[in-house]
C-alpha cells in the first residue's frame, strides 16, 4: 500500500524553483532517507506531505488524500495521521514536556485525564525522559527535546512519521538514541517515514540496523548481513530540487556521480 | 510596480486573517481557556499603565486649560472641558496606544518567536488551526478588555482633573463633578464606548498579523514588534478621526 506519493511535483519561490518534477513513492512502513545540500529542496518536501506548502504542479498523494485540492479542515484531519519532529524539536516552549505530549489528546479531548497522563508516561518512558516531565522545554538539552518531539509526534499512533534533521549538531551517542527510536518505530511499528539529514553517519545507521523484538518484548538492534536484509528503507539524493540518486545504500556507495561522491566521502 | 503590489498584498493577506479571525468565533473548538487567559493578560495585565496614564492625562488638561478658560472667566466649566475631552477622544485614544505599546508588542513578539522556533508549523502538524488557538482568542480579548480600560481610565482620568481643579485651582469641588457629569449625555458616552472596540480590535489584529509573517530569526522578531506598534499606533490615530466623523453624521 502507498503511502505518500509525489507526482511531478514541482515548487518554486519568488522565481527560484525549490522542487522540479519530483517524484518519490514511499510505501506502507518503507523509509526514504532524503539527503541533499541546503536549499535542494528537503523541507519543502515535508511540509508538502503535511499540506502546509502546496505544489505549484503535479500532484501529493498522503494515504491517498490529493494534498493540493484537500481544503484546510480536511488537512487538518489527514495531519492527525502523520507525525513530524522537527530540527530543533518545535516544542512549546510555555508548556511543559508532558504538556507538550499530551498536546494533541488535549485538543482532541477524547481521552479522561487519566488515560492522557498515561500515554504521556509511557511515551516518555519510550524516548527514556520519564524523569522529565514536569520539566520546562528551556530545561532541557537538544537532544532531550528532540526525543520530546519524538514522544508528541507518535502520539495517536500515526502512520506517517516525517524527520526534519532530528540529529542535526547532536553527539554520536545522542544522534544514536535518536536512530534507535527511528528504526523501533520503522520496523516494529510499521510506520512509513521520511528522514531529511545531512548527517551521513545517523543515514548509515538507520539504513544498516534494524530492529528486533525478542519474546520477553526486549528490542534489539542488529546489523544487516546474512541473517538479515533491511529492505524497507532507501536513500533520495536530491540536487537543485531535482532527484540525482534514488536506492540503497550499497548502491548509493558504488555511484560514481562526482556530485554524490563528494557528499558521501 | 512592486511599490503598489506589496503593500496591496499586505492589505488583503491583513483583511483575509480578520476575517477568519472573526469568523473562528462561531466556529468550534471555542478556546474559552486561552480567551480569559488573554483577557487577563490584556485586562488585569495593563490596569496599572491606564490609571496612570489616565489620571495624570486628566490632571494634566485641567491645569494647561484653566489658564484658557480663565480668561474667558469659564473657569467653572473645567469639569466639562476635562470630562468632554477624556471620554470622546483622550481616553480611548490614550488608552489604545499604551495597549499598542504594551499589549500589541508582546502579541507580535510572542507570536513571531512561535513562527521562527517552527512551533506554528508544529501546531498546524498537530492538527491544530493557529488562527483559532492563537489570533482569535487575542482579538476577543483585545476588543472586550479595551472599552473596559477606557472607562476606567476616564474615570481616574476625572480624578486626577478634580485634584488639580480642587487643590491647584481651588475650585468648588461639587461644580467641578456635576458639570463633568451633565456634559457626559448618551450620544457622549457611546462615541466613548464605540471607538475603543474599534481600537482594541485593531491593536489585537495588527499584533497577530505582524506576529505571524515573521521572517528570519530573531532580528525579524524585532522588526515585526516594532512594525506592529508603529502601525498599530497610527491606525488608531487614524481611525479615531474617520470614526469620529461618521459618529458625528450619525447624531
Amino acid at each position: 500500500m502507498i503511502a505518500i506519493e509525489f507526482d511531478e511535483v514541482s515548487k518554486s519561490y519568488d522565481g527560484q524553483t525549490v522542487l522540479e518534477n519530483f517524484n518519490m513513492v514511499v510505501r506502507q512502513g518503507e523509509m526514504k532517507i532524503i539527503l541533499g545540500g541546503s536549499g535542494s529542496g528537503k523541507s519543502t518536501i515535508l511540509k508538502m506531505v503535511l499540506g502546509l506548502v502546496k505544489p505549484d504542479t503535479g500532484t501529493v498523494f498522503v494515504n491517498g488524500q490529493n494534498i493540493g485540492r484537500s481544503t484546510e479542515d480536511e488537512l487538518m484531519g489527514l495531519r492527525r495521521e502523520i507525525g513530524m519532529v522537527f530540527q530543533e524539536g518545535a516544542l512549546f516552549d510555555s508548556l511543559t514536556v508532558g504538556e507538550n505530549v499530551a498536546y494533541r489528546l488535549l485538543e482532541d479531548k477524547s481521552a479522561s485525564e487519566k488515560e492522557i497522563e498515561e500515554t504521556v508516561m509511557r511515551l516518555l518512558t519510550f524516548v527514556g525522559l520519564a524523569h522529565a516531565v514536569d520539566k520546562m522545554p528551556s530545561e532541557l538539552s537538544g537532544g532531550m527535546r528532540r526525543r520530546v518531539a519524538i514522544a508528541r509526534a507518535v502520539v495517536g499512533n500515526p502512520s506517517i512519521l516525517l524527520y526534519d534533521e532530528p540529529t542535526a549538531g547532536l553527539d554520536p551517542i545522542t544522534s544514536r538514541t535518536i536512530c534507535e527510536l527511528v528504526i523501533h518505530l520503522r520496523d516494529l511499528r510499521n510506520v512509513s517515514s521520511i528522514f531529511v539529514t545531512h548527517d551521513l553517519a545517523a543515514a548509515s545507521t538507520l539504513a544498516s540496523e534494524l530492529a528486533v523484538a525478542s519474546d520477553d518484548g526486549q528490542v534489539e538492534f542488529r546489523p544487516e548481513g546474512q541473517e538479515f536484509c533491511l529492505v524497507n528503507t532507501r536513500f533520495v539524493m536530491l540536487k537543485d530540487g531535482r532527484t540525482l540518486f534514488e536506492g540503497t545504500d550499497e548502491m548509493l556507495k558504488s555511484e560514481q556521480d562526482e556530485y554524490i561522491r563528494e557528499f558521501v566521502t | 510596480m512592486n511599490f503598489f503590489y506589496k503593500p496591496l498584498v499586505e492589505i488583503q493577506e491583513f483583511s483575509l486573517l480578520s476575517v477568519q479571525a472573526i469568523g473562528n468565533i462561531a466556529l468550534k473548538p471555542r478556546y474559552l481557556a486561552d480567551t480569559l487567559v488573554q483577557m487577563d493578560i490584556v485586562g488585569v495585565g495593563s490596569l496599572l499603565i491606564v490609571v496612570l496614564t489616565g489620571f495624570f492625562t486628566g490632571g494634566v488638561l485641567a491645569l494647561q486649560t484653566s489658564s484658557s478658560l480663565k480668561a474667558f472667566g469659564a473657569v467653572h466649566l473645567t469639569g466639562q472641558l476635562v470630562s468632554l475631552s477624556l471620554i470622546k477622544e483622550l481616553g480611548p485614544v490614550l488608552t489604545a496606544l499604551m495597549i499598542a505599546g504594551r499589549v500589541g508588542s508582546g502579541i507580535a513578539s510572542e507570536l513571531g518567536s512561535m513562527v521562527v522556533t517552527e512551533q506554528i508549523d508544529a501546531m498546524r502538524a498537530l492538527g491544530t488551526d493557529p488562527t483559532k488557538k492563537l489570533v482569535t482568542p487575542r482579538i476577543v480579548a483585545c476588543t472586550t478588555m479595551v472599552p473596559l480600560l477606557t472607562v476606567i481610565s476616564d474615570l481616574f482620568g476625572l480624578i486626577g482633573g478634580w485634584l488639580v481643579s480642587f487643590y491647584a485651582l481651588r475650585l468648588n469641588s461639587s461644580l467641578y463633578w456635576s458639570t463633568a457629569v451633565r456634559s457626559i449625555d448618551h450620544t457622549n458616552a457611546l462615541e466613548g464606548l464605540i471607538k475603543p472596540i474599534f481600537f482594541g480590535f485593531i491593536v489585537g489584529m495588527v499584533g497577530c498579523y505582524f506576529g505571524l509573517r515573521t521572517r528570519g530569526g530573531t532580528r525579524g522578531v524585532g522588526q515585526s514588534t516594532t512594525q506592529s506598534v508603529v502601525t498599530a499606533s497610527i491606525l488608531v490615530i487614524v481611525s479615531d478621526f474617520f470614526l469620529s466623523k461618521i459618529l458625528l453624521e450619525l447624531r
